[in-house]
């Protein structure tokens, strides 16, 4: 349960898990944030209405699945470090996930690293597709990892370790 | 031990300098505080308790709580989490409540 | 003897933002810091904050320290005295201070008291040792330094600095082998957790260090598993070898000088120890004497910035400054505040809030 251990259950992340059919149209933001705190920053850098507006500054964040086009932008502001991207449609057996990262290790765009999963155990050897600098400019990258297709909704992170 | 990468921070260091450890001649960089020179050499053990004797080193270092207090240049309690580091500076382990006269 | 108009003590968020606002009303202001730089402990804040664009959401602390340092020190109705320390409160009225090595008296005519917090300790066996140190020092040490104290730590506390201080410590290289925490839910956001749960870090809930062991230094600990009596559970001790235990359970406000003053004070759990009674527009019952930040408090960052410009923007207006604005801008301030702890994290905060304002209607 997430408030004894930090691992969302499975029934929490089915919860905010896009349509099949915004899934199959190509990438999109899964934002993995299950508690209200006071934090809007993924609304208000979203240019394309991707976020649907807060109410209360409280809110939990509500994607517009239709407009947002996982642009990726979010990634880099959330404070939470919590909004990923995912594409399914990258091709047959892989998916495409993009995750938020603030380690010294910068893996080489190609390079096979570990793939971890919401424990941090070892999920499955990935693929490093792409290192970008966040687009908040603060030291923070932004990193796309070719996954195992049935790994798209586990995988989160990457080892630090060189 | 020092930092030697890190993916947020640039840390600016002055220049190098000597100073003493219970004798001893080490090196830091001025203006740290005394207490950061000594952890990056893996000393921190920086006093010893009034009443038994105990080792301690230090707690808040942000110069409250008095737990880092040292000898230096013969002064006694000075907070060492925050005086910052000079050539020469002789620094000594505290044993007890300090002493001006010794 | 220095005279000022706004006596600020304490240059963090609550302060800066405290002097930013007297200053901008017209008020004259002298911010008093003890360290030789401005921030306070927003300075080893490497970590995103949380809130909106008025409290700068997804800036790094250590950003919002230089974005406001910057602005008080070009403000020219600040005079800003750093590696000073505000020493007591006289009754005539006036602050003591030592400023660079000497020793001097402020004569003001509003104070606002923004002297933060100390990091509260944990008793068990050796818990003196060399090597356990409170998170926040190690922050201090790892962030503003660049040093770290060992090589294998443990966390006690999973509140949000314990869960945000070990992530730091994975992002300095240091491996971090356990988050131990009493209460059986985890404190911090959620969303910190889970970042530091994702690059292996276990967080053990319902878990205490029994003891520490070591010579001369910390050389490892054991842990076990409590029950809902705060007992250990047969069976379930385990030792952790590790060489830096971090302690991360709870702040207490810095209130001597309030107490030095007369203001009136409670003992209020919620809000971390003793604190001053005040309006909600941060006056004490002393008039003129205002408090901000974690002084009046724990609270977040966020919210000391926004309790800075309350007491601030009241403090000038007592003074005669900025009358015709001022309902205005401490409405709108006072509607941050409420959005920052309107959710279910701001449970306690409104809890401790509450009381007071109830222990205040008693001290009238």
């Amino acid at each position: 349960m997430l408030e004894k251990t930090g691992i969302p259950t499975p029934e929490q992340l089915e919860a905010i898990k896009p349509s099949k059919e915004r899934l199959a149209k190509g990438p999109v933001a899964i934002v993995e944030c299950f508690q209200e705190i006071p934090c809007d920053p993924c609304y208000t850098a979203c240019n394309r209405g991707g976020f649907l507006p807060f109410e209360d500054i409280n809110d939990l964040p509500r994607t517009d699945e239709e407009k947002c086009n996982g642009c990726s932008i979010c990634v880099g502001f959330c404070p939470g470090l919590a909004v990923f991207i995912v594409d399914e449609t990258y091709s047959d057996d892989e998916a495409l996930v993009t995750i938020p990262w603030e380690f010294t290790r910068l893996p080489a765009e190609g390079s096979q690293v570990w793939g971890l999963d919401r424990e941090g155990n070892e999920a499955a050897r990935v693929t490093v597709k792409k290192v970008r600098k966040s687009a908040k400019k603060n030291g923070a990258h932004v990193i796309t990892l070719m996954v195992p297709k049935d790994k798209a909704y586990d995988i989160r992170s990457i080892s630090h370790k060189e | 031990m020092r930092i030697e990468k890190h993916p947020i921070l640039v840390f600016e260091k002055g220049p190098k300098v000597r100073f003493y450890f219970d004798g001893k001649e080490m090196e830091g960089y001025a203006g740290e505080p005394v207490a950061a020179a000594l952890h990056a050499a893996g000393v921190r053990v920086l006093s010893h308790s009034q009443i038994h004797n105990r080792p301690r080193g230090f707690w808040c270092a942000i110069g409250n709580c008095s737990s880092c207090n040292m000898r230096i240049n013969g002064v006694p309690n000075v907070r060492s989490c925050v005086e910052p580091l000079k050539e020469g500076m002789i620094v000594e382990t505290q044993k007890g409540k300090g002493d001006l006269n010794a | 003897m220095l005279e000022t108009e706004v006596l600020v003590i304490g240059g963090g968020p609550a302060g800066l933002k405290a002097a930013l606002s007297a200053a901008r009303q017209g008020a004259e202001v002298t911010l008093v810091e003890r360290d030789p730089f401005l921030g306070g402990q927003l300075v080893k804040q490497t970590h995103m904050f949380f809130g909106s664009k008025e409290q700068y959401a997804s800036e790094r602390g250590v950003n919002i320290a230089k974005i406001l340092s910057k602005e008080v020190e070009e403000n020219d109705k600040i005079r800003v005295l750093k590696d000073t320390t505000a020493l007591g409160y006289y009754e005539d009225r006036r602050v003591a201070i030592e400023m660079e090595g000497k020793f001097e008296t402020v004569n003001h005519k509003a104070l606002i008291a923004a002297t933060g917090a100390q990091e509260n300790t944990l008793v068990f066996p050796n818990c003196d040792l060399p090597g356990i140190y409170g998170a926040g020092a190690v922050q201090t040490l790892m962030n503003v330094h660049g040093v770290v104290p060992g090589n294998k730590v443990a966390m006690v506390g999973a509140g949000n600095i314990g869960v945000i201080v070990s992530y730091q410590l994975l992002q300095a290289g240091i491996d971090v082998v356990a988050i131990i925490e009493a209460m059986p839910k985890i404190g911090a956001y959620l969303v910190h957790a889970s970042k530091v749960r994702r690059m292996g870090v276990p967080i053990y809930t319902s878990h205490t260090v029994v003891e520490a062991r070591g010579k001369d230094c910390l050389e490892s600990i054991v842990i076990s598993q409590i029950d809902d009596k705060w007992q250990p559970v047969e069976g379930t001790g385990r030792k952790l070898d590790v060489d830096v235990l971090c302690v991360s359970v709870g702040l207490t406000p810095l209130t001597e000088l309030l107490f030095q003053a007369g203001c009136k004070m409670a003992f209020i759990g919620e809000l971390g120890g003793h604190v001053a009674l005040r309006d909600i527009n941060m006056e004490t019952t002393v008039p003129n004497i205002f408090v901000a930040g974690d002084v009046s408090g724990i609270e977040e960052a966020s919210a000391a910035m926004v309790e800075g410009q309350v007491a601030g923007l009241t403090a000038a207006k007592n003074l005669g400054y900025g009358l015709d604005d001022y309902e205005e801008k401490v409405a709108a301030a006072h509607k941050e505040l409420d959005g920052l702890r309107r959710g279910p994290v701001g449970g306690k905060i409104r809890a401790g809030l509450d009381k007071l304002y109830k222990e205040g209607e008693v001290a009238v």
